[in-house]
């Protein structure tokens, strides 16, 4: 199987604290992977440094067999979607705009309506993205992401404040992604029992990795799923 | 009074220039206002008055020597704001004043103020030279063709800065370019405007096309238009009237937001 991302040993540590410690772990092509853990627990560093906006760490991130401090082409293969995407409320860029500053190439123009079409969101085109419920939002962002046809798809935590309803369909495009264009998926979620329905594999982060593998073997074991909880619990309590 | 005014030929190089100022600032402005670095282009103004006093000095054409400190300076302290993790509003503040500190002391040491100071500060427009004119407008053609090459670029590390980085875009360097096109914007405005008018041309049409605009190409148009509008009719009515062109133009296009926010709050213009 084609290994498109492998991480060895990564460690990174901030002036009071070390974010990540140690952590190895590969991801195959066709895998959807859930990385859960508690807030805190050094999700956003990973994808920071797996993106390349944090460079300061230990250890080796390789994207297709390539170390990602030595060459930035694994970027044009990757497609992602921000936790929240900030931006100015009033800023004036419609939809189309949005989906556009994706694309690398101006010449695939019309992969811009295609993309839209099939993320149900080609009537908002023309409308400005600030003036977009969060979900409608999400799906502009994941168009974006996905209109060059990336071979890896990279969300942080995306469903945060999001409706039910736009929850289920963004659940049900990222299957399809994944089922049928077979695009490797690699997803940092808080929602254990969305996790389960959706990724083949699971990672669990608490600043080490205390588990990575098949979605399966996690959820059937216990004593993991209650050390997550208790990890998630305590850290809930933290923060009251 | 008659068409007459429109057989001058001073008066159709203010035109020409103005017209060409209004686009540039425009375009220009919209960038920096969209980054909430709307007041960057009155800082630089601020400096290049010490540019101006330093060409004064030095014998060399004001407006040469004024190009050079402020794009310099204003690399600078895009350099420094990002080294010491300055904010962007102190930052402005460090620049504005540094450059006037710097004129006045020049000024000072030069034996006084004189009637060149003032046009800088408050703009000639009906002086300009041919010269002028032919550099205004091939500054104003090469800073257009940068951002319609760089399009994309411009606008998405405006957008969102991390999401840009993602994308490969070298958004570091798009920053410097940004510093330096709106240095040189400044410094070609000030013949219209004047040193302390220059953040009017660069913000207020901004934000009274942000108001109509969808897209950025059309809030782009909308913003050129309304800069453009403002300009030929501030040009006209103020030489009609004999008043300041500078202070005209800008009463008009605060004249145009106060009219566009009056249209907003009567629900005539859908909500942003």
């Amino acid at each position: 199987m084609l290994k498109v991302v492998e991480i060895k040993n990564l460690t990174v540590k901030y002036p009071d604290v070390k974010a990540l410690d140690d952590v190895s772990f590969t991801v195959n092509q066709g895998d959807f992977l859930g990385i859960i853990g508690p807030n805190g627990a050094g999700k956003s560093t990973l994808f920071a440094s797996m993106l390349g906006l944090h460079t300061k760490y230990k250890g080796t991130i390789k994207f297709f067999d390539e170390d990602i401090k030595k060459s930035k082409n694994y970027l044009k293969e990757l497609g992602y979607v921000p936790q929240k995407p900030i931006f100015e409320k009033n800023f004036p860029v419609t939809v189309t705009d949005v989906v556009r500053m994706g694309l690398r190439k101006e010449s695939d123009e019309n992969k811009i309506d295609e993309i839209l079409q099939q993320l149900w969101i080609h009537e908002l085109r023309n409308r400005r993205i600030g003036e977009l419920s969060g979900g409608q939002q999400q799906r502009v962002f994941i168009a974006k992401a996905l209109v060059n046809n990336p071979k890896i798809l990279i969300l942080d935590e995306p469903v945060t404040g999001i409706d039910q309803q736009s929850i289920d369909l963004f659940f049900s495009i990222l299957r399809e992604l994944n089922s049928k264009q077979k695009i490797t998926i690699i997803w940092s979620s808080h929602d254990l029992d969305a996790v389960n329905k959706l990724a083949n594999h699971v990672a669990c982060l608490n600043r080490t990795l205390f588990f990575h593998g098949e979605t399966e073997k996690f959820f059937s074991d216990d004593k993991l799923v209650k050390q997550y909880s208790e990890a998630s619990m305590q850290e809930h309590m933290h923060h009251h | 009074m008659s068409f007459e005014i429109l057989t001058f030929s001073f008066m159709h190089r203010a035109l020409i220039s103005g017209i060409a100022i209004a686009i540039l600032c425009s375009i220009v402005g919209l960038f920096l206002v969209l980054r909430r670095y709307s007041l960057f282009g009155d800082a630089i103004a601020h400096s290049s008055f010490g540019g101006i006093a330093l060409g004064l000095l030095a014998g060399v054409y004001p407006l040469w020597a004024a190009y050079g400190v402020s794009i310099a300076s204003a690399l600078i302290i895009t350099k420094v704001k990002d080294r010491y993790n300055i904010s962007g509003d102190a930052s402005i503040a460090v620049l504005l004043s540094s450059g006037i500190a710097v004129g006045l002391v020049i000024i000072g040491l030069s034996g006084g103020f004189t009637i060149d100071i003032f046009s800088f500060l408050f703009g000639s427009i009906l002086l300009v030279s041919v010269d002028d004119t032919v550099l205004i407008l091939g500054l104003t053609g090469a800073i257009l063709i940068v951002i319609l090459l760089l399009y994309r670029q411009l606008l998405y590390s405006t957008f969102n800065e991390e999401q840009a980085k993602v994308s490969g875009i070298p958004v570091e360097k798009i920053n410097y370019l940004i510093v330096f096109m709106a240095g040189i914007t400044v410094v070609t405005s000030i013949q219209l405007v004047g040193v302390l008018l220059i953040s009017a041309l660069f913000v207020i049409p901004n934000v009274t096309a942000i108001m109509y605009g969808k897209g950025f190409k059309q809030t782009a148009i909308i913003s050129m238009s309304l800069s453009i509008f403002s300009v030929i009719v501030g040009i006209l009515v103020s030489y009609i009237l004999d008043i300041t062109p500078a202070g005209t133009i800008v009463l008009i296009s605060i004249g145009l937001l106060a009219g566009t926010m009056g249209i907003k709050s009567a629900g005539l213009l859908s909500k942003n």
